[in-house]
């Protein structure tokens, strides 16, 4: 018996391009920098403990799993901001236009990749990285 | 006239009326964020090496403890907004939905108080 032919969910045939690629990055990046947000309340906590706590907290923050997420949320970071401005243009009904959506969603990427590498080099110290 | 019946609405089949104060309140927040963001990464790479008595010393001024209170408080808000809208989307089971919404909710209104209640303690204890 063949099957018959159904639709399918959207979601399932959608073909990736830049549009639902930069909206997925923007909730992927969003939900690790809330993750990032229990890291900063962590730090904050340390530094209201005391030298001690703070050195410890350091020392913890200076691992390099917490430095690879600290790295990743430092990306994430530049990207949801860029992207969010952009966003925040579409809803006040600016850059709407398919041209222009294109460009500035370039312009988010690689942003974001140049402002991220140049945070990172310039907050490692900051961050417990080597200083 | 509403064709649609009261219960209808209270039943959840439908807008109860709330749903641009969600929009609008993760849009305001996001304004405040792109300063508050900015501000305290830029405050960050000020501080160089991040040693103890320089964060204490940094958060005892009036304006960067009122800032980093607000970023606190404002950052909770606004993740709060943006994984609620995520779990809706993605978590399809209600009881899970419900659970994992109040759990995240929980969790973000601990964390801020405890951020807020550290920034206090520093900006109103004893200077560096």
């Amino acid at each position: 018996m063949a099957q018959p032919e159904r639709p399918l969910s959207p979601f399932l045939h959608y073909r990736w391009q830049y549009t639902n690629a930069l909206s997925i990055l923007h909730r992927i990046s969003g939900v690790l920098l809330s993750g990032c947000f229990f890291l900063l309340v962590y730090w904050l906590a340390a530094a209201a403990s005391g030298p001690q706590a703070y050195a410890g907290a350091l020392r913890c923050l200076a691992s390099p799993l917490t430095q690879f997420v600290l790295a990743g949320g430092l990306f994430a970071f530049c990207y949801h901001l860029l992207n969010g401005i952009r966003h925040l243009c579409f809803d006040a009904g600016v850059g709407f236009e398919l041209a222009t959506a294109r460009k500035s969603g370039w312009a988010v990427a690689i942003g974001a990749v140049v402002l991220g590498a140049a945070a990172w080099l310039v907050l490692r110290g900051c961050l417990g990285g080597a200083v | 006239m509403s064709l649609r019946s009261p219960l209808g609405a209270v039943l959840g089949l439908g807008s109860a009326k709330g749903g641009s104060a969600h929009w609008y309140g993760q849009r305001v927040s996001a304004v405040a964020l792109v300063l508050l963001g900015l501000w305290f990464l830029l405050s960050l790479a000020c501080l160089g090496a991040a040693d103890h008595a320089a964060v204490v010393a940094w958060l005892h001024l009036p304006l960067s403890s009122a800032l980093a209170v607000l970023l606190v408080v404002v950052a909770a808000h606004h993740a709060h907004l943006g994984l609620q809208v995520v779990v809706e989307d993605y978590v399809a089971s209600k009881g899970t939905r419900v659970a994992v919404l109040l759990a995240i909710k929980f969790a973000l209104v601990a964390a801020a108080l405890i951020g807020v209640l550290a920034v206090l303690r520093i900006a109103l204890g004893a200077a560096a």
